[in-house]
């Protein structure tokens, strides 16, 4: 391996890198704040992706659908969790967030696909087709079971997985699918050629961490996302619902999701299982970081992307394994250096 | 006595199959301070917890005539109670001015909770030590001024009823009877108080009146006058200390 292959390497690594920050900063923001390890993030990654494929195709995406069923049952699942408040306000709020909403979301994707109006537009129908799916999910499958361990909660977390594998495998079909860049341009820098889309995607996730940071650092409601993190019995004696900050954090990881997938379109052919892997070496990031710190995953990511393409030239056939077993010095030192703590449960 | 602020009735609270809160009625009338006392483990946290919906209860909870009692504690904020629980809860690592933001978070769709500054400059003017530290993380203060903070928090959201459970824990006497000088000034303005301390003597002090916990049960209830004067209050709660040496610098209750 010369400087000039090393180079490139480290660039792809670092593009892919960005990709599995967006996925591991969900996930830490999720678990922070819900103690949900989000499997289903991939998902949401290879949702956005397929999504825009059909969009770009001028057909309806099999997500408007499902985004209309998980609205419906997630009204079902609101209207059960405010049986005991229930009065008509409360009802016409809770219509207008998981029926109407959704309605008109799928109104406007119905109306823009044979339209085909361009990928600016076609990724903001993609964005608001997948992000409020989140908040639904979350509705349906975590919210009843907020009181249960950690360890019940990935379960459930891995069931949502493969329902929504599963739903994607009916509504997207066996297919893969690719989209065109963002952009064509293309820079030479040194023995390097950097291309717009490289650009656009380092551009972005850096977008997407200063807009997390100056949510938590200058908003209320981005605040009150930390507080339940730092101490959830501390946070409903303000007000703040468990259940208000769950959705809003995973709603937000739908939305990262659906723009990381969005971002890698162009770049590799997304299948409807695609997501999960994409997804576990965001977790993988993730873990290195503790699920606990945002720089840190951010940073861990980065390297896992570059572990990845050098992993991908030195060792072809092994590179998921490579990728996977950086886990496993992480893990070691990380019990070795912490005392055991009791679990907070 | 005028119609009841909150109004608990029969409550019951079991862990497993023991019960740690038996049967208790307790009522609070709008504006008084009243207190509850009684020995480690007599049911006093766990009462207010269940007041508050940390903890679920049997029996019935009315809150100026609506039914508390399955409510979620969020929902019961918003009614405009509001508890400060023992161990605090503030957030450790956020700054001083954050936690008391946070604290006004059920306002954050009205014109109050968008400016907020108002009610942040009147904490800062009521506890200037908070002033002092407001950039510093809430987990870094010392256990008066976490006391302080998790009062001014729960200002901050303009609760009709505060309870407050064993503010004087752990505090040095100075500190206890500015706590307590505070609690009665809260009072004087309007807020409805329920007090849960083992420090009987400062909070007969400063009562209208008191509830005596035991095994989980009201042994005795009535004026706090009454209850200072009572035989088995003063054996078994306040010793023999005479009332101005435990809380210096106040006189007579002003009521």
């Amino acid at each position: 391996m010369d400087a000039t292959i090393l180079l490139l390497l480290l660039q792809d690594g670092v593009v892919n890198g960005a990709i599995y920050a967006l996925i591991a900063l969900s996930l830490v923001l999720v678990f922070t704040v819900t103690r949900v390890i989000l499997i289903p993030q991939g998902e949401f990654v290879a949702y956005g992706a397929l999504t825009l494929a059909s969009l770009e195709a001028g057909t309806l995406p099999g997500t408007v659908p499902l985004l209309l069923g998980l609205g419906g049952l997630a009204f079902l699942a609101d209207c059960a969790e405010a049986r005991h408040s229930l009065d008509g306000r409360t009802l016409l709020r809770l219509g207008l967030r998981d029926l109407v909403l959704p309605a008109l979301v799928a109104a406007a994707a119905w109306i823009l696909a044979p339209m085909k109006p361009g990928l600016l537009i076609e990724i903001l129908v993609t964005l608001a087709i997948v992000t409020p799916m989140g908040g639904f999910l979350y509705a349906v499958a975590f919210r009843p079971l907020a009181h249960a361990s950690v360890l019940v909660l990935l379960i459930a977390s891995v069931g949502v997985h493969l329902a929504l594998t599963g739903l994607g495998l009916v509504f997207f079909g066996a297919e893969g699918s690719r989209t065109p860049p963002l952009s064509e341009a293309s820079f030479p820098a040194g023995p390097l050629l950097v291309s717009g889309q490289s650009l656009w995607m380092i551009g972005l996730t850096l977008a997407i961490i200063v807009a997390l940071w100056l949510f938590f650092s200058r908003t209320l409601l981005g605040k009150a996302l930390i507080a339940t993190a730092v101490n959830r019995l501390g946070a409903r004696l303000m007000g703040i619902a468990p259940s208000l900050a769950g959705r809003l954090s995973v709603s937000v990881a739908a939305f990262i999701g659906a723009l990381s997938g969005v971002l890698i379109a162009p770049l590799t052919t997304v299948y409807y299982d695609t997501g999960f892997l994409i997804g576990l070496k965001g977790f993988v990031a993730a873990i290195i970081a503790g699920l606990a710190s945002y720089p840190a995953a951010a940073a861990a990511a980065i390297l896992v992307g570059i572990i990845e393409s050098i992993a991908s030239f030195e060792a072809s056939a092994f590179k998921e394994v490579i990728v996977f077993m950086a886990i496993i010095p992480v893990l070691l030192w990380r019990s070795l250096r912490s005392a055991p703590i009791e679990d907070e449960e | 006595m005028t119609q009841p602020m909150l109004e608990a009735e029969t409550l019951s609270v079991a862990y497993g199959r023991v019960e740690a809160v038996r049967g208790v009625s307790l009522t609070v009338a709008p504006g008084r301070l009243v207190t509850v006392l009684g020995a480690n483990g007599a049911g006093k946290t766990t009462l207010l917890n269940a007041l508050m919906g940390v903890l679920p209860a049997r029996g019935r909870i009315l809150f100026e005539g609506r039914d508390l009692t399955r409510l979620p504690i969020e929902a019961r904020v918003a009614q405009g109670l509001s508890l400060i629980p023992e161990r605090r809860e503030l957030f450790a690592t956020m700054s001083v001015e954050d936690n008391l933001k946070l604290g006004a978070f059920r306002f954050r769709h009205t014109a109050r909770g968008k400016d907020g500054g108002g009610d942040l400059g009147e904490m800062y003017r009521l506890f200037p030590r908070l002033a002092e530290r407001r950039r510093q993380q809430a987990g870094t203060l010392s256990g008066g001024e976490r006391q302080m903070l998790a009062m001014a928090r729960a200002l901050m959201g303009r609760p009709r009823l505060l309870m407050l459970d064993e503010p004087s824990l752990g505090l040095a006497p100075l500190i206890v009877a500015e706590v307590m000088r505070m609690v009665a000034r809260l009072r004087d303005e309007g807020v409805a108080i329920l007090l849960v301390e083992q420090n009987a003597r400062a909070a007969l002090q400063i009562a209208d009146h008191g509830y005596v916990l035991d095994g989980g049960s009201v042994v005795l209830q009535g004026d706090s006058r009454t209850l200072q004067g009572d035989a088995r209050v003063v054996e078994t709660y306040l010793g023999s200390l005479s009332v101005d040496e435990a809380l210096p610098g106040r006189t007579a209750s002003g009521r």
